[in-house]
């Protein structure tokens, strides 16, 4: 991709003066920004153990991603997708198998980076038909991961808003330890164009695409009405 | 299939490529028999869109006849004829749903560029760089049209392809411009650009009751044109020294009621400032030129609208906020909204209302397409729209 960013490019005011006084500002900026995330991180942190949608790993270790986007459909019907785990590899680029075990739990196989098999037992720890629904590994799995997704009625005829939250963190001295190095790059912008697809699926009815036909991977969601 | 390519700045080429394929289940393939160059594939053609690829098809203009629908594609049978709007658009996301097509969230494939630039991704374009989508366009034979229940709409028979085939772009841009200046009666409409946009402005403009539309240009044949096709008075820029002091002399010192910038981010001009612009956009300084909506700007009457058809990219300087906060003035912007006006103005068509076949200069096969480009781009041969036929 290239993307021409005018912004970096364009010294409005090339005046030596103005561009000291620029960078003392800038400066500034930054360390204010990184003092107002690294609060705000704590907070959210804290707040995590009094939520059942806001899984937290023990010491808020690993990957966070958190992900909103409103669809134009009911919170009913969109929870019922997401409540079949089963299918949550249609959802999902990365998850490749969600089996059921027993007990209620769910063996679940992630691909990895560089072809990495990871996989983990999981169970349900909250489920309120068409508002949430919240899931933690268990036991001694590659990864310890946590998620949820939460519907919400969106404000006048919007539809409803999916917010998405997702942990992993490596289990100390294990194989995925590298997984936040490895993973964390690109973990946001995936849950951000799985959520782009979901709602693609769930307005549209199909995910948009320009590639010719031969290249395009166009999985489709069994049993959209 | 032959297809018009784009394989850099001022390097357009009719090459051979794959035909089209269904891919989803709510495409069409159409077999186009007329396509037009629009101004806007200009800024493709002169290399100042970002994101473009080597072999992309161009060609947002065209209509053509139904040849293969998926099985999602309910509303339209092989055979049907049909005009295509220029934006891709779901209809079922809530912007297709409020009307606005051109703001579709599920139509861009690569809605992460966009987002990566604007924050915001708007529909898929046919055509247009990869930042909108990376669809082939329809200077081509044939074309995969996505959500083709939604888009393409059936013509009735008895109207000749040139009357109906600027319904996919320039006829629904010109009258969004001019709907968008919300006119009542006794208006006075100024409008910076007699290329097809403007002129189509202009004469929405009288449509929509304005009283009294005035063009705004350099190009004598476009000045002819719009006094001629869209019964607009003229203003060559050129000639005049300061177009601002005389659209209020104009207007009785009020200014005109509502300003159309129909130029966008490449419009050109003689003032200092038009060159800075220039000379900034040379070196890749600044990708917007804004002299024209500059002086619409200036021009326009206290509280009155300034609509801008004409397409900006990204950021501009120079701009006259001061000027625009002191006068109360609306702005009103954006890609067309392409499906809500499509059956109001083939109505209009229909009834004889609107006709906006004289923009056409030339008529060529899409073989002289590189040469029409060039000619277009120069405003050679008094050049104003050229409609290309795929067959020939």
């Amino acid at each position: 991709m290239n993307i021409r960013r005018m912004t970096s490019r364009a010294p409005a005011w090339p005046d030596a003066t103005n561009t000291r006084a620029a960078a003392a500002i800038a400066l500034v900026a930054v360390a204010a920004g990184g003092a107002w995330a690294l609060t705000t991180t704590r907070r959210t942190r804290r707040a995590d153990k009094q939520r059942p949608d806001m899984p937290a790993l023990a010491g808020g270790k690993g990957i966070h991603v958190e992900r909103t986007v409103t669809i134009q459909r009911s919170p009913a019907e969109l929870y019922q997708v997401w409540r079949d785990l089963e299918r949550l590899p249609e959802l999902m680029t990365h998850v490749e198998s969600v089996t059921p075990t027993d007990g209620g739990r769910s063996r679940w196989i992630m691909r990895g980076p560089a072809g990495i098999r990871l996989t983990w037992e999981a169970e349900m720890v909250a489920d309120e038909p068409g508002r949430l629904i919240a899931w933690r590994s268990v036991g001694d799995g590659d990864v310890e991961h946590a998620g949820s997704v939460r519907f919400t009625p969106a404000p006048g005829d919007r539809g409803t808003e999916v917010k998405v939250i997702l942990t992993y963190a490596p289990p100390a001295g294990r194989i995925g330890a590298d997984v936040a190095s490895l993973y964390g790059m690109s973990a946001d912008q995936d849950v951000r164009e799985d959520l782009r697809r979901f709602k693609q699926r769930m307005e549209a009815g199909e995910v948009a695409t320009s590639a010719p036909a031969r290249s395009a991977r166009v999985p489709e969601l069994a049993g959209r009405t | 299939m032959r297809a018009l390519t784009w394989h850099g700045p001022r390097d357009v080429r009719v090459s051979r490529v794959p035909d089209p394929e269904i891919v989803n289940p709510r495409d069409a393939i159409v077999k186009v028999t007329a396509t037009a160059i629009c101004g806007s594939d200009l800024h493709l053609y002169n290399g100042v869109i970002p994101t473009m690829r080597a072999g992309d098809v161009l060609g947002h203009e065209f209509m053509g006849e139904v040849v293969e629908v998926g099985r999602g594609g309910a509303a339209l049978r092989a055979g049907d004829r049909v005009v295509v709007p220029f934006t891709i658009a779901c209809g079922a996301c809530w912007y297709c749903r409020e009307g606005l097509t051109s703001l579709c969230d599920n139509s861009n494939p690569n809605a992460h560029m966009a987002e990566g630039l604007y924050g915001f991704s708007g529909s898929g374009l046919f055509g247009y760089s990869h930042l909108y989508g990376g669809y082939p366009g329809g200077q081509a034979e044939y074309v995969r049209v996505p959500f083709a229940d939604k888009g393409p709409l059936p013509i009735p028979p008895g109207l000749s392809d040139e009357q109906v085939l600027f319904l996919t772009d320039v006829l629904p841009t010109g009258y969004m411009a001019a709907e968008n200046c919300g006119i009542r009666r006794g208006d006075v409409v100024a409008v910076w650009g007699s290329g097809p946009v403007g002129l189509l402005a202009m004469k929405s403009a009288y449509l929509l009751g304005a009283e009294r539309v005035i063009a705004i240009d350099r190009w004598p044949a476009r000045l002819r044109l719009a006094e001629s096709g869209a019964k607009a008075e003229t203003l060559n820029y050129e000639e005049c020294g300061d177009v601002v002091e005389e659209l209020k002399q104009r207007t009785g010192g009020r200014g005109p009621d509502a300003c159309i910038d129909a130029a966008g981010m490449e419009a050109h001009g003689t003032t200092l400032d038009a060159w800075y612009g220039r000379a900034k956009q040379a070196v890749g300084l600044a990708t917007d030129r804004s002299h024209a909506l500059r002086q619409a700007i200036q021009a326009c009457r206290k509280g009155g609208t300034v609509s801008i058809p004409g397409v900006y990219g990204d950021l501009l300087d120079k701009f006259p906020l001061g000027v625009a906060f002191a006068k109360g003035l609306t702005m009103r912007m954006g890609q067309t909204h392409v499906h809500r006006s499509l059956r109001p103005l083939l109505e209009h068509i229909e009834h004889g209302r609107l006709d906006a076949t004289f923009i056409v200069s030339h008529r060529w096969p899409l073989s002289r397409a590189p040469e029409a480009y060039r000619i277009f781009n120069d405003k050679a041969d008094d050049c104003t729209k050229v409609v290309l036929d795929p067959s020939a």
